[in-house]
């Protein structure tokens, strides 16, 4: 029987493809792993390889056939003391030829892939029959199961140990099919590609780093929560408010860095307005503590939970969270040492708080344990120059560092 | 003496055993009180095989009118049939001690007793094994009050040695050996009553199959009440006098003897357990897929490891046993599911895998396929149109989940099916497969296609 030569699927979501070159010419011999074709999508050109040898006897769709489907004959192949005679109209009978399918607006940068192999096949595996119906039906790839039948022939056993374990005890590797799932983009998540392109490509960033020595910092926080009823408490301030309050006190204190990159001139921002990163499921938000530089660390911890709350139920107003001076983004939480922030914009300052953690340090011009904070500032250079972000973090420090001050 | 094995018990487990583990190398023993060959092949399969020849050639003689033949005064002489019997059996013994001889086995006669692991006690002398297998097989079961008499009251073993035929013969219980002794007994001219705890014959057997051989025993002239027990008998004059429970009634009835067919008993007891840490459950040896005892060094296969009690279980446990001894690469428990297992009455019946009723318990959608042996042009040609070809596959992934038949050589046949689920073929490996015509095995494929709805002659 000659042996169809079908149109492959480059990818999974590959229906059709343009067939730009054909390799060998009818009458050619073709050997197992001979590029015979070119194919191309509007991603990628890719080779076809003969998966079967023989005589090329008949080219079914001429090169450069555009909309050409996934799995219609495009050659047909002839075994040995075969001829064109043994070609039968049905082998020729192709998928019909898609009609002009609309083109999809493209919003993404052209991927060039050339020359990637074509491989995805349940055909060869050595596998029992039940072993591939199984497989098949539960979407596996059979090539990466180690059988266990004989001469490692993969069972029905083989399957059903792998998606019963899901392959991480039986030592086996599962790997998903199809290879990759497209998630629908939020409206919150393309602004934030947006925005955050624009930032990293437009504005020139640097950054600063220092660490704070933040003993009596945690000191007075513990002072300050054990002075209210523990189990009816009023307030429990956290390292964030304290920050956030240092933060907006040391930004008053330089308002060179509270200015913000207008094109053709400078803005300086005439109120201390504080945001604050919030993660919120599938993103995050700014939320923004208007004034914080005149609001007592109660009035700012209680705020800052109202805020928090609203950004993970959703409920934020505009002007909640449109604006602000500076961020600040603290990822302390999660252990992180030390991390760059990218620029919020307009604003021309975000500060990356990581955790509060123990080092061996010099405490009263002696070796001892004492709890390090790293900030790091990253600044707009177009507006913000070294000196000015210097004096701006340590300015910070200053108030972190001797966390008294933060309540004149 | 030292081995690497010592085998204890020398039927179609150990002495399967045995050969294996001298073709790989050990220095191999076969401990064996009686005939080589075991149960199976000197009170067994192969003896009572011999019979039922005999006495289907009794039955085809009585219906060598349907062939074109007149044959007269046609006598038997129940002496001869057993003689030839016996003869088949000592022809066999003598060839497995040839196979011991051939593979350099030690043949110890004589009762084993296991001392510790690793040693064991024969005549009075102690004999090392690295490894000890226990294949010392089963016994039928008796039940207290119906003791055997070896005339009146008979199990397997008297059965097969009759010295004249019952006019009238009780067969209680009616797994495989009960059914075959019914018909070997009832083709000879005995007026043969099955008794049958359970609601239907071959219990362990798909319930069609069951009532399928109800309704063809009956209409060989065989008795047979179910939901019936035995509650008592009593000797005289050369008779038996039973009391039969039967669905709630008392029955008593007259019989020239009985044969109690009633289950097998595994022979754990004097082997020396109690020494080792060998552990007994429910009368069979606990082991695992690999046939290890709870005691290192011990091992146990065939019968008195438990069900199924069936010789081709034993010799392959026998296999899977030495070769894991051995460490070779590949070796694979058991799938206790394709244990085939066959009854050589007639007609006969084979099967492998699930029935209807156990694919259903397990929640399984299945699809059922069937045909009759009518439909088929051998077995209408040969004069044997009796049976069915019945196979059930899992709708979903075309797994063949069992097949049950019942016929004219069908325990030749099964075996088609075993290897199929052996290989995990589907459905569709088993439609594309060629059939030779005209054969009975043309069945097993129309039950496959008929399963799918394809089937081309029902």
């Amino acid at each position: 029987m000659p042996i169809k030569i079908l149109m492959p699927a480059l990818s999974p979501t590959m229906t059709e493809g343009n067939l730009s070159k054909w390799n060998k010419k009818e009458g050619d011999t073709i050997k197992a792993g001979d590029v015979i074709a070119e194919i191309e999508t509007d991603k990628a050109t890719m080779e076809v390889e003969a998966v079967d040898e023989g005589i090329l006897g008949k080219i079914v769709i001429p090169a450069g056939s555009k909309n050409v489907k996934v799995n219609s004959p495009i050659a047909i192949l002839l075994q040995d003391g075969e001829d064109k005679s043994s070609i039968t109209d049905d082998m020729l009978a192709a998928a019909p030829v898609a009609e002009a399918t609309q083109e999809k607006p493209k919003t993404e940068v052209k991927q060039e892939i050339s020359k990637q192999e074509i491989r995805i096949s349940n055909d060869r595996v050595k596998a029992s029959p039940l072993a591939k119906r199984i497989g098949a039906e539960n979407n596996l790839n059979l090539n990466i199961i180690q059988g266990t039948g004989p001469k490692g022939r993969i069972i029905k056993d083989d399957v059903l140990k792998m998606i019963s374990s899901g392959g991480a005890s039986s030592g086996v590797v599962r790997r998903a099919i199809p290879e990759y799932s497209e998630l629908p983009l939020s409206t919150m998540r393309g602004i934030i590609a947006k925005r955050l392109v624009e930032s990293k490509q437009n504005i020139p960033h640097f950054y600063l780093s220092l660490d704070c020595n933040v003993d009596k910092l945690l000191e007075m926080r513990v002072e300050v929560n054990g002075a209210t009823d523990a189990k009816n408490p009023e307030y429990k301030i956290s390292v964030n408010d304290l920050v956030i309050i240092a933060t907006a006190k040391a930004l008053k204190k330089v308002p060179e860095a509270n200015t913000m990159w207008n094109q053709d001139s400078i803005i300086q921002n005439n109120n201390v307005d504080v945001s604050v990163a919030v993660a919120i499921e599938g993103g995050l938000v700014t939320p923004i503590i208007r004034n914080a530089d005149q609001k007592n660390i109660f009035a700012i911890s209680k705020e800052m939970k109202q805020l928090a709350s609203k950004a993970s139920s959703g409920t934020l107003t505009p002007e909640e969270f449109q604006g602000g001076s500076v961020t600040i983004s603290n990822l302390g939480m999660y252990g992180i040492k030390q991390f760059n922030a990218i620029i919020n914009p307009p604003q021309s300052c975000i500060l990356s708080v990581g955790a509060a953690r123990k080092e061996v340090g010099v405490k009263d011009n002696q070796i001892a344990i004492v709890n390090l904070m790293n900030i790091t500032i990253s600044c707009d250079h177009r507006v913000v120059d070294g000196a000015v972000a210097a004096t701006f973090l340590n300015a910070i420090k200053d108030l972190i560092e001797n966390p008294s001050r933060l309540l004149i | 003496m030292k081995y690497d094995v010592v085998v204890i018990g020398g039927g179609p487990g150990g002495y399967v055993a045995a050969i294996r583990a001298s073709q790989l190398g050990f220095k191999t023993a076969v401990i064996e009180k009686d005939n080589l060959g075991g149960i199976c092949l000197n009170w067994g399969c192969i003896p009572t095989k011999a019979l039922l020849r005999s006495s289907e050639i009794h039955h085809m003689i009585k219906h060598a009118s349907e062939y074109g033949f007149t044959i007269k005064g046609v006598e038997f002489d129940i002496k001869k049939i057993v003689e030839r019997s016996r003869k088949v059996a000592t022809q066999l013994s003598s060839g497995i001690s040839h196979l011991m001889k051939k593979n350099k086995i030690d043949v110890i006669k004589g009762t084993a007793k296991i001392l510790s692991a690793g040693k064991v006690s024969v005549n009075n002398e102690t004999v090392e094994g690295k490894h000890i297998i226990i294949a010392t097989g089963a016994r039928a079961r008796i039940l207290p009050g119906f003791e055997p008499d070896g005339e009146l009251v008979m199990t397997y073993k008297e059965a097969m040695v009759p010295e004249k035929l019952p006019k009238k013969l009780l067969v209680v219980g009616s797994g495989a050996i009960g059914v075959e002794f019914a018909s070997f007994y009832s083709n000879l001219g005995s007026e043969v009553t099955i008794l049958e705890i359970a609601d239907r014959i071959l219990p362990v057997e798909d319930k069609e199959v069951s009532g399928f051989m109800k309704t063809s025993f009956e209409s060989q002239g065989i008795k047979i009440l179910l939901n019936s027990k035995l509650s008592s008998i009593k000797k005289s004059n050369n008779k038996v006098e039973a009391k039969i429970e039967s669905n709630g009634k008392t029955i008593d009835a007259e019989f020239d003897s009985v044969i109690m067919a009633v289950g097998i008993q595994a022979n754990t007891e004097n082997l020396g357990l109690e020494s080792t840490k060998v552990k007994v459950d429910k009368g069979n040896i606990v082991t695992n897929e690999w046939c290890e005892t709870a005691e290192k060094g011990i091992y146990a296969i065939g019968d008195v490891a438990g069900a199924p009690w069936l010789a081709h279980k034993a010799s392959h446990e026998g296999i899977i046993c030495v070769e894991k001894i051995a460490g070779l690469k590949n070796v694979h428990p058991m799938k206790k599911n394709l244990i085939p297992g066959c009854t050589y009455s007639m007609p006969q019946v084979a099967s492998v895998g699930l029935t209807e009723d156990q694919a259903k318990e397990k929640g399984i959608k299945i699809k059922v396929g069937k045909f009759p042996f009518i439909a088929n042009g051998k077995a209408i040609a040969i004069g044997h149109t009796d049976g069915f070809v019945k196979t059930i596959f899992n709708e979903k992934t075309g797994e063949l989940l069992g097949a049950h038949m019942v016929g004219a050589e069908v325990t030749e046949m099964i075996q088609g099916y075993v290897i199929a689920m052996n290989l995990e073929t589907t459905e569709e490996e088993l439609m594309h497969t060629i059939f030779p015509h005209p054969t009975l095995s043309e069945s097993m494929h129309e039950s496959v296609l008929s399963a799918y709805g394809k089937a081309i002659h029902i």
